[in-house]
């Protein structure tokens, strides 16, 4: 059976090498060109458990398929690659994938690196440990929540090892600013009575606008009511570079990876 | 003592009145359409005339009183989805469709239902995009509903029973029907969806009273055909990616509902994009008709004469916007047929001969840089990875546009500065799968801004595009004024003869706007996504507006 499914992944999706008629035709592979390296760590470590079993560590587990050229003849796309995995190929013995937005992000990642990737230089990240930080020297429950435990003045991080991925959380902790979605942006409100309101847009409309402030209250304003309104594009965020040893900062990065959701 | 001409006058009223009470209950004709305006009491067909121009002449409601608007009724859908009906008003009774494929009659007064048609559609349908259905046509007593399983169905006005019912298309092929019907002469004349199932599209004529078919044009033309050396031969060297049959599943849709000059004797239909729809490697050529507007002459379904928006489209540019059917152009003395297209670009054109008259963006462009002097696009596809503006679900779409010839300006729902990149990839023909060869990703210009999934709350920000209505000298397309929305926005645009424009969006909100000016004047929460084009009508002496938000369809008008 393994050797079924090993034959299908080649056969029907991957091809190898790439197939020069269908690039000459459709022009540059259309994927990301960069891949963060603890992407890819993560994706090692997701192809060891979930896909080595039938292609084998090296991606040549069966005879003439050899998944290290990173070119995939039917998935020319990063998204067409995810699609696959998704759907898998259940009449050759492929089953689906029901994987997270991160862990694609990795696997992707991995698939399209695997011929370069040295495993030993990423480390892997203690979660506990990574916990230990989070909760203590990090102080990111001061703006940030998980689970039960943390404030509401940040954005939510109970499911953030499921929507983002492993690089972009990485860099968020030295670089938050580049990695501050929109919708996050925070925002300085001045009625026209004067009360200033700092918080986080929870929604927005043509006529209105929904916040929390910076203690936590709701607030619904018109927006034809404000004298003011302004985003903010700087992260409030600290940056952890130099605040964190590099082992700590590996270690948050391994607890954020490990929140998929309420326990 | 009352002299003899004075004892008629009661008998004249009453003759009057008896002949006003045949007026306003006969039947529906093509005639009656044709003479819309002077009835404006009833929408009649479904952008309100065959100009299609979505303006009532009604003008009860000003932008002095508009404030004032009250909720009258609401009508909750009991069938969950997005509801995109426009609804028709005749003689007092409302007739709407509701997902998958019921007819509702109602009281427009109080919104009680007179009846239900209910049809359950095949189960084995393939349908792109959401089952939905955008209205009926009436003709005589009858009304008319294309189904999503591609059938046409005759139906009892007064009683809601089916009279008869006409396999148009195989469904299991990809084939349905979504907009509503238009009834010409003895006619009602329907399109088929399926761009994305590999289909190849057509438009037909059906006889009234039997359903039988009496004329069919195909949007794509087979071998003999003219215009069927636009979809050309493989390279010699073909790498075995090139479709030798392209033509054969090219798509060609027909989803929104076209227009008809009794004059010319022409009717007019916007089509689909091309199938695949982005692997334009496998189908080389111009691939007519798709993204044109065709003229057929309505007796016989003949082609007239065609203009092509966009010529091999890579990028999912449907042209099945309603056409807009304008008289003396800017005072020419030009009939034109005015188009806010999906790839960006304002058009007018000549209605009698398609002659190119006019193009010009109405939001961001770059998949093209200008016209030839044929009207032809000089198209400048961007690198791969690059963002084309606007993106795959386009400047504007099947939402209703409006024309008021009172102020001469034509009113568009747009998305301004949204683009997509583009991913193609090859993909074979097999009947009734998907068929579009890849597909496109939402270009954000910073990291994290919104695509186009919709989220319980609103993440489409200022780092997004966003919706607006757009006000557009028809005669030059000069922008004349804005209203930005925050989100997008999926609702078609109504306008009266006093200078009000109706329209909603995603956000929920029915807003009324002064068409000469585009200043809000009213606005009230639906709590709901706006997905159709408002309407009016009159009971009595009163005028209504009515509009869908989410399931529900409400009804407005000054209190008594």
């Amino acid at each position: 059976m393994q050797k079924i499914i090993a034959v299908a992944f080649l056969v029907i999706i991957l091809a190898v090498g790439g197939s020069t008629a269908v690039s000459s035709q459709q022009g540059a592979q259309l994927h990301d060109s960069q891949y963060p390296e603890v992407d890819i760590a993560l994706g090692a470590g997701l192809y060891s458990a979930r896909c080595a079993p039938c292609h084998g560590a090296q991606g040549d587990g069966i005879g003439g398929v050899n998944l290290r050229s990173g070119t995939f003849r039917n998935a020319i796309t990063d998204r067409d690659l995810a699609g696959f995995i998704r759907a898998g190929s259940p009449t050759a013995g492929m089953p689906p994938f029901a994987l997270d937005d991160t862990d694609m992000a990795g696997i992707i990642a991995y698939l399209r690196n695997m011929n370069s990737f040295d495993a030993g230089t990423v480390k892997a990240g203690n979660v506990a440990q990574g916990r230990a930080v989070f909760e203590g020297k990090g102080s990111c429950t001061k703006c940030h929540r998980v689970g039960r435990v943390g404030s509401h003045v940040g954005p939510n991080l109970t499911d953030i090892g499921s929507v983002r991925s492993a690089g972009s959380l990485q860099r968020s902790l030295v670089e938050p600013t580049s990695q501050m979605m929109p919708v996050n942006r925070p925002v300085r409100l001045v009625t026209k009575d004067g009360t200033v309101i700092n918080g986080r847009r929870l929604n927005e409309d043509t006529y209105s606008i929904q916040v929390m402030d910076d203690r936590e209250r709701l607030h619904s304003v018109l927006k034809s009511d404000l004298r003011e309104f302004t985003i903010v594009k700087t992260s409030p965020m600290p940056s952890y570079k130099g605040t964190l040893t590099t082992e700590e900062l590996s270690d948050l990065l391994g607890y954020l990876l490990s929140l998929k959701g309420p326990s | 003592m009352m002299t003899r001409s004075r004892r008629l006058i009661p008998c004249y009223v009453a003759a009057l009145i008896g002949l006003l009470s045949l007026r306003l209950h006969g039947q529906v004709t093509s005639q009656r359409i044709a003479a819309a305006n002077s009835e404006p009491q009833n929408w009649l067909t479904y952008s309100g005339d065959y100009q299609s121009h979505r303006f009532s002449l009604l003008d009860q409601i000003t932008p002095a009183n508009v404030k004032n608007l009250k909720l009258q009724w609401v009508y909750q859908s009991p069938v969950a989805g997005n509801w995109q009906t426009t609804p028709l008003v005749v003689d007092g009774v409302m007739y709407i469709t509701q997902r998958p494929n019921d007819v509702v009659a109602l009281d427009a007064v109080t919104g009680r239902a007179f009846w239900i048609y209910r049809y359950t559609p095949n189960p084995n349908r393939i349908v792109c995009c959401g089952a939905n259905n955008r209205g009926v046509a009436i003709l005589g007593d009858t009304l008319f509903m294309g189904t999503l399983d591609a059938n046409l169905i005759a139906i009892e006005a007064k009683s809601g029973r089916q009279i008869w019912k006409t396999e148009v298309a195989s469904t299991t092929s990809g084939y349905s029907i979504t907009h509503a019907p238009l009834v010409v002469k003895d006619k009602v004349i329907v399109g088929v969806g399926g761009g994305e199932y590999g289909i190849r599209g057509f438009l037909a004529a059906y006889d009234v009273n039997t359903g039988k078919e009496a004329w069919r044009f195909y949007t794509i033309p087979g071998p003999g055909e003219k215009g069927h050396e636009t979809w050309e031969a493989c390279p010699p060297k073909s790498d075995g990616f090139c479709d030798p049959d392209a033509w054969k599943h090219g798509g060609g849709s027909i989803w929104m509902t076209g227009s008809y000059d009794p004059q010319l004797n022409l009717t007019y239909w916007g089509v689909g994009n091309v199938g695949p729809d982005y692997a334009g490697g496998q189908r080389p050529g111009d691939n007519l008709y798709t993204d044109s507007v065709v003229a057929l002459d309505v007796d016989t379904g003949t082609l007239r004469w065609h203009y092509q928006f966009t010529p091999h489209d890579v990028y999912d540019y449907d042209s099945v916007q309603v056409p807009v059917l304008v008289d003396n152009w800017g005072r020419t003395g030009i009939n034109a047929l005015v188009w806010a297209n999906r790839n960006g670009n304002y058009y007018a054109l000549d209605r009698a001969t398609g002659r190119f008259l006019l193009g010009r963006p109405f939001v961001k462009v770059n998949w093209m840089s200008e016209f030839d002097e044929r009207g032809r696009p000089i198209q400048t596809p961007q690198p791969p990875g690059q963002p084309t503006y606007p993106g795959n679900q386009g400047g504007t779409n099947w939402y209703s546009p409006s024309f008021s010839p009172r102020t001469g300006l034509f009113y568009v729902s747009a998305w301004e500065d949204y683009a997509s990149i583009y991913g193609p990839s090859p993909v074979e023909y097999k009947e009734g799968r998907n068929f579009t060869g890849g597909g496109p990703r939402p270009f954000g210009p910073v990291p994290g801004a919104p695509g186009l999934a919709r989220a319980p709350i609103n993440i489409w920000t200022e780092a997004a595009g966003h919706g607006a209505v757009i006000a557009l000298d028809a005669a030059t397309g000069d922008q004349k004024w804005k209203f930005n929305m925050t989100d997008v926005t999926d609702s078609g645009i109504l306008t009266t003869a006093s200078n009000l424009l109706f329209t909603g969006g995603r956000e929920g909100y029915f807003q009324a706007l002064d068409a000469r000016t585009g200043t809000l004047l009213w606005k009230q929460n639906l709590g709901a996504a706006i997905n159709s084009g408002p309407m009016s009508y009159r009971i009595g002496n009163r005028q209504y507006i009515a509009t869908v938000s989410g399931l529900s369809l409400f009804v407005f008008a000054l209190d008594e």
